[in-house]
C-alpha cells in the first residue's frame, strides 16, 4: 500500500478541513480572505498532481487507480476550483456566508471528482460520486435565505440527484449479481449476457447521463444553473460535468468493451438527441445562464460523440474537449457574473452597449461563445475537430455532419447575444469596474481560448498521454 | 532587391501580417484619432498589396507549380502544418483580394461612426480571405475560411443599411447560410483526411499529399457532394443563392466590396483546388449536376435584375448571375473551361469591387439607392458616372475590359462538353447588357435632376478605388496574357497530375 501515491487528495482533504475550521475560529467580518488559503492549497495540489502526471499504478489492488488518465482530470478539476474561488470573490452575494463553509465543500466537491475519476470499482466510484453530488446540493442552495430560486434549485437537485443515484446505484447491483464482481476490470471477463446484465448496464448509463445532462436526462439542468449562485453553477457546468465524463469513459470502456456493437448505437442516439434539442431548446431563451446551460447541455452532446468512436482517438477528443470546455464556460459565465453585479440582471436583452461600457467583457464573452460553437481559431474549433474525425474514422460520418450543422446552428444564439451586446444602444455608457481577481480569470479564459486554438499542439499531446494510459 | 531572388524569404507570412498587425496597431490608438487609425488601415494594406504585386511579377512561370514556400510543422498528432505558397491558380487571387482590400479601405473614407472598431474587423477579414488563398494545408484554409464569417457579421449589424430587409436579418442569414454550409464543408474534409489516414497510414493535411491518395469512386462521390454544398453556397449558386443580395444590400460599402469582390470566389477556389483535383471521380459525377444549376444561375438572377428596384440589389443578383458562368466553366472539366472560371473571377471581383464602391460612394451623399429617384447624374457627377460605366461595360462583357475574355474563354471551354446549356448561359449576356444598359440609362443619363445639383464628386480619397480598380479593369482587359498565362500555368499541370483529364477523357 503506497499512499504516497494519494497525496493528491489527502492534501486536498486536508485542506478543506482546515478551511472548515479556520472558518469557524476566525473572527467575524474576517473570513473573507480565507479563499486565499483555499487558492494557495489548490495551486499546490495542481503542482503536485501535475508533477506526478505520467504514471500508470494502482491502490488497493486495482481499486483505486492513479494514471494519467485520471491525473488529467485531476487537473481539469482543481484548475476549475481554482477559477472558481477567483471569480467568486466578486460574487456580490454572500457566498461565504457567516463562515468559509462553501469554500470547503467546493474542495469535498473536488475531493469526489478526484476519488470519482480514479476509482478501479463500483463502490469507490459510487462513493466518490455521492461526495461529490452532497456536496453539490449544499453549494447549490447556498442562497437559500435569500432567493427562493436557489432553494428550489437546491431541492429539485436534492430529489432528481438521489433518484438518478438510486437508479445507477440499482444497475451497479444488477452487475454485481450477475458477474460477482464489482472491480471494473474484471466485468469485462464475463460474456454473460442475460437480460439483468443489460438492465444493469442501461442503468448505470442512466445515471451517468444524469450526470453529464444528456438528454433525456438533462431537464435539471436549466432550472439548477439558473437558479444555484453563479460561480457554483459554473462548477457545476465544467467540473462535475467532466467528472460524469470521466467516469462515463472508464466505466464503458473498461467495463464494457466485448459488448460495444450494443450500447455505441444508443450513446449515438443520446449523443443525436442532445445536440439537436440542446441548440434547439438554447434559441429562445432571454435569460442568459438559461442560454448557457442549453448550451452546456449540447456541449455534452458534443463529448458524447467521442465516446461513440470508443477508442484511443475519442477518448483523447474528450479529454481535450473537456479542458477548453472549462476556459469557455468560465469566461462566459463569469462575464455574466460581473454583469449581474452592476445591473442585477441576467435578460440577454440587459446586455445591449456591453461592447461600449466594458469592451473587455464583451471580447471575453465573444471569444468563450464562438469557441463553443467551434469558429476558428478558437479552441472549440480544434476540439471538435479531434472529435468529429475520430468518430468519422469509426463510420460515424452522419453524426459527424449533424453534429457539426447543429454547431453551426447555435452560433445563431450566440450570435444574438453578440448582436445585443455590439449593437444595442443604452443611456447608460458609465464603464463597468472589474475587480483584480475577475480580470485575471477573463484574461486567462480569453488568451487560453485563442492560443489552444491556434496552437492545440501541447495540450493535445497531454490528452494524448492521458488516452494513452487508458488503453 | 537580393531579397526577391531568396527562396527562403517569407513573403507570404508578411503579406498577411501586415493587416494584423495594422489592427493590432489600431486596438492601441486613441478612439478620437480618426486619421491616425485610418492611416494605419492604408499603410498595412499598402505593404500587402506591394508585396503582392511583387511576387505575381516575380513568379517564375517556367518553374511553375508552388513557389514562395514557407513550412513549419503546427500540430503534430494531426499532421498539420502551417503551410503556405502560391501558383497560377491562387497567384491572382491573392493580387485580387489585396486590389479591393486596399481599395475598400478608402470606400469607407467617410464613414464616422466607430472608426476604431471597423478598421479593426475589416483587417482581420482581409487577412482572412488572404489566407484561405495562400494556404496549402487543408486545416490552416479552415482556419482562415471560418474566421471571416464572424467581422462580416459584426460589421453588417452596426454599419449595414436597411432597406427593404433590415440589416440584422440581412446579417443573420448570410451568416447562418454560409456557416450551414461550411458545417458540410468541414464533414467533407474531415472524412477526406480520416480516409486519407485508413488508406495510406499518414496523417496530413495537405493538399498536394492527398491528390496523390487513391480514394474509392463511392468516397469521392459522397465527399465531393459534401464539399460541393459548402463551397457552392459560398459562390451563392442557385438555388443556395438568396443570402447574397440581401447580405449586400445589407452589408457597408467595404464589405460589400470585399464580399462580392473575393470571398464569393473561396468558394469557386476551393471547388477547383479541393474538389476537382483532389477528387476528380467526385467532380465528373456531379459536374452535369452543376452545370444545369448554373445556368439556373446565370439566367434566374439576370432575369430578377430586370425588375430589381434598388441599385445595390442589382449588382447582388448580377453577381449571382455571373457567379453562375465561373460554376459552368468549373463543371466541364476542362482545361480551358477552368482557366477561363479563374480569370473570370479575377475579373468579376474587381469588377463587383467597382460596381459597390461606386454605389456606396452614391449612397453615401444622396441617401437612396432607388433607381427611379436618379437621373442625369452624369452632368453632376462626371467621375462617378465614368466609375459607373466602366464597372458596367465590364459587368456585360465589353471586349477591352477584363472580364471580355474570360467569359469568351469560359464558353469556349464549355461549348464542347454542354453544348445545350452553354447556349442558354450564353443567352445571360442578352440579359445583363438589358438590365446593366437600363440602369446605366436611368441613372446616369436622361434629363438632368435639380435636386442632385448639390451632390459633390468624386474628390480626394474617394479617387483610390475607381484608379486602382479602374486601372486592372483595362490593363488586364488589353493585355489578358498577364493573366490567362499565368492561370493556365498552375491549372494545366494540376490538371494532369490529379488525373483528371484521364478520367474525364477527351474534351481539349
Amino acid at each position: 500500500m503506497d499512499f504516497t501515491l494519494l497525496v493528491p487528495e489527502i492534501f486536498v482533504a486536508c485542506l478543506a478541513f482546515l478551511l472548515l475550521v479556520l472558518g469557524i475560529v476566525a473572527p467575524r467580518g474576517e473570513r473573507r480572505g480565507l479563499v486565499l488559503f483555499a487558492i494557495i492549497g489548490i495551486i499546490g495540489s495542481i503542482v503536485v498532481v501535475a508533477v506526478h502526471f505520467e504514471m500508470f499504478d494502482s491502490f488497493l489492488g486495482r481499486m483505486y487507480l492513479v494514471d494519467s488518465y485520471a491525473s488529467y482530470f485531476k487537473l481539469l478539476f482543481l484548475i476549475s476550483a481554482l477559477l472558481v474561488c477567483l471569480t467568486s470573490t466578486s460574487y456580490f452575494k454572500p457566498l461565504v456566508g457567516e463562515g468559509s463553509e462553501a469554500y470547503a465543500i467546493m474542495l469535498f466537491a473536488t475531493l469526489g471528482m478526484m476519488i470519482l475519476v480514479s476509482a478501479g470499482e463500483l463502490i469507490t466510484l459510487y462513493v466518490g460520486m455521492e461526495l461529490m453530488t452532497i456536496s453539490f446540493y449544499i453549494l447549490t442552495a447556498n442562497l437559500a435565505g435569500e432567493d427562493a430560486r436557489s432553494s428550489e434549485a437546491g431541492l429539485k437537485y436534492l430529489i432528481l440527484g438521489a433518484i438518478s443515484s438510486a437508479v445507477m446505484l440499482y444497475g451497479f447491483t444488477l452487475l454485481y449479481g450477475v458477474t460477482g464482481t464489482t472491480m471494473i476490470h474484471e466485468i469485462a471477463q464475463h460474456s454473460d449476457t442475460s437480460p439483468a446484465f443489460w438492465l444493469g448496464v442501461i442503468f448505470a448509463l442512466s445515471g451517468l447521463g444524469f450526470k453529464v445532462a444528456a438528454v433525456p436526462f438533462h431537464m435539471w439542468a436549466p432550472d439548477i444553473y439558473e437558479g444555484a449562485p453563479t460561480p457554483i453553477t459554473i462548477f457545476l457546468a465544467v467540473a462535475s460535468k467532466a467528472a460524469g465524463f470521466g467516469v462515463f469513459v472508464r466505466l464503458f470502456l473498461t467495463a464494457f468493451p466485448y459488448h460495444a456493437d450494443h450500447w455505441i448505437p444508443v450513446i449515438a442516439i443520446l449523443a443525436t438527441a442532445t445536440m439537436i434539442l440542446g441548440n434547439l431548446a438554447a434559441i429562445p431563451q432571454q435569460n442568459i445562464k438559461r442560454m448557457l446551460a442549453y448550451s452546456s447541455i449540447a456541449q455534452a452532446g458534443y463529448l458524447l460523440v467521442g465516446l461513440v468512436a470508443a477508442n484511443d482517438l475519442g477518448v483523447k477528443g474528450i479529454l481535450f474537449y473537456s479542458m477548453i470546455y472549462v476556459f469557455a464556460n468560465v469566461g462566459a459565465f463569469a462575464v455574466t457574473i460581473v454583469f449581474n453585479n452592476v445591473s442585477e440582471s441576467d435578460d440577454i436583452a440587459d446586455y445591449s452597449g456591453l461592447a461600449r461600457r466594458s469592451p473587455l467583457l464583451a471580447v471575453t464573452l465573444l471569444v468563450c461563445l464562438l469557441s463553443m460553437a467551434g469558429i476558428p481559431p478558437l479552441a472549440g474549433f480544434a476540439g471538435k475537430f479531434y472529435l468529429f474525425t475520430a468518430v468519422i474514422g469509426q463510420g460515424y460520418l452522419w453524426l459527424a455532419i449533424i453534429g457539426l450543422v447543429m454547431s453551426m446552428i447555435s452560433v445563431y444564439y450566440y450570435l444574438s447575444v453578440v448582436r445585443v451586446m455590439y449593437m444595442g444602444q443604452v443611456t447608460d455608457y458609465s464603464a463597468i469596474k472589474i475587480s483584480g481577481s475577475m480580470k485575471l480569470v477573463l484574461y486567462v479564459c480569453m488568451i487560453l481560448t485563442v492560443v489552444i486554438g491556434c496552437y492545440p499542439g501541447p495540450l493535445a499531446e497531454l490528452a494524448n498521454t492521458a488516452a494513452y494510459y487508458m488503453f | 532587391m537580393d531579397f526577391l531572388t531568396d527562396p527562403g524569404f517569407p513573403f507570404l507570412t508578411l503579406i498577411l501580417l501586415a493587416p494584423l498587425v495594422g489592427a493590432l496597431a489600431i486596438v492601441f490608438v486613441p478612439r478620437e484619432e480618426v486619421w491616425t487609425i485610418k492611416a494605419v488601415a492604408v499603410v498595412s494594406t499598402l505593404v500587402s498589396l506591394v508585396m503582392s504585386l511583387l511576387i505575381f511579377f516575380a513568379y517564375d512561370q517556367s518553374i511553375g507549380g508552388m513557389q514562395f514556400t514557407e513550412d513549419i510543422l503546427w500540430i503534430k498528432d494531426l499532421g498539420v502544418s502551417y503551410s503556405l505558397g502560391v501558383d497560377g491558380i491562387s497567384l491572382p487571387l491573392l493580387l485580387l483580394c489585396n486590389l479591393i482590400g486596399f481599395s475598400a479601405v478608402y470606400a469607407s473614407w467617410n464613414n464616422k461612426e466607430r472608426v476604431k472598431e471597423f478598421y479593426v474587423l475589416l483587417l482581420i477579414l482581409i487577412t482572412g480571405v488572404m489566407g484561405t488563398f495562400v494556404a496549402r494545408d487543408l486545416f490552416i484554409f479552415l482556419l482562415f475560411y471560418e474566421v471571416v464569417i464572424i467581422p462580416i457579421y459584426i460589421m453588417v449589424i452596426i454599419w449595414g443599411s436597411t432597406k427593404r430587409v433590415t440589416k440584422e436579418y440581412a446579417g443573420m442569414k448570410l451568416t447562418i447560410y454560409l456557416l450551414i454550409g461550411s458545417a458540410f464543408l468541414l464533414a467533407g474534409i474531415m472524412a477526406l483526411y480520416v480516409n486519407a489516414y485508413q488508406l495510406t497510414g499518414v496523417r496530413t493535411m495537405d493538399i498536394e499529399s492527398l491528390m496523390l491518395v487513391p480514394y474509392s469512386d463511392q468516397f469521392q462521390i459522397l465527399g465531393f457532394l459534401l464539399m460541393a454544398v459548402g463551397f457552392c453556397t459560398l459562390i451563392s449558386m442557385w438555388p443556395f443563392h438568396s443570402w447574397s443580395p440581401d447580405g449586400y444590400a445589407g452589408a457597408p460599402t467595404a464589405v460589400s466590396m470585399i464580399h462580392a469582390g473575393v470571398l464569393k470566389k473561396i468558394g469557386g477556389y476551393g471547388l477547383i483546388r479541393i474538389g476537382l483535383f483532389i477528387l476528380p471521380v467526385g467532380a465528373k459525377f456531379w459536374g452535369p449536376v452543376i452545370a444545369v444549376l448554373a445556368v439556373g444561375n446565370v439566367v434566374y438572377a439576370a432575369v430578377i435584375c430586370l425588375v430589381q428596384k434598388d441599385l445595390k440589389y442589382v449588382v447582388g443578383y448580377s453577381s449571382v448571375s455571373h457567379m453562375g458562368y465561373v460554376l459552368i466553366g468549373i463543371a466541364a472539366l476542362n482545361v480551358v473551361s477552368i482557366n477561363g472560371a479563374i480569370a473570370q473571377m479575377f475579373a468579376h471581383g474587381i469588377m463587383a469591387a467597382l460596381f459597390f464602391a461606386m454605389i456606396g460612394n452614391l449612397y453615401e451623399k444622396s441617401h437612396t439607392r432607388n433607381i427611379a429617384d436618379f437621373g442625369g447624374l452624369a452632368n453632376q457627377m462626371p467621375i462617378l458616372a465614368v466609375g459607373f460605366m466602366l464597372a458596367g461595360l465590364a459587368s456585360l462583357g465589353l471586349p477591352g475590359l477584363a472580364s471580355f475574355p474570360a467569359e469568351f474563354t469560359i464558353f469556349v471551354g464549355a461549348f464542347g462538353v454542354y453544348r445545350v446549356l452553354t447556349i442558354l448561359a450564353i443567352s445571360g449576356i442578352i440579359f445583363t447588357a438589358v438590365y446593366i444598359l437600363r440602369m446605366m440609362g436611368n441613372i446616369l443619363f436622361g434629363p438632368k435632376r435639380v435636386e442632385w445639383d448639390k451632390l459633390p464628386d468624386i474628390k480626394g480619397p474617394e479617387w483610390v478605388p475607381l484608379i486602382v480598380l479602374g486601372t486592372v479593369l483595362i490593363t488586364f482587359g488589353i493585355f489578358p496574357s498577364l493573366l490567362m498565362d499565368l492561370v493556365n500555368n498552375g491549372v494545366a499541370p494540376l490538371f494532369a497530375r490529379s488525373g483528371l483529364g484521364a478520367i474525364v477523357g477527351g474534351g481539349f
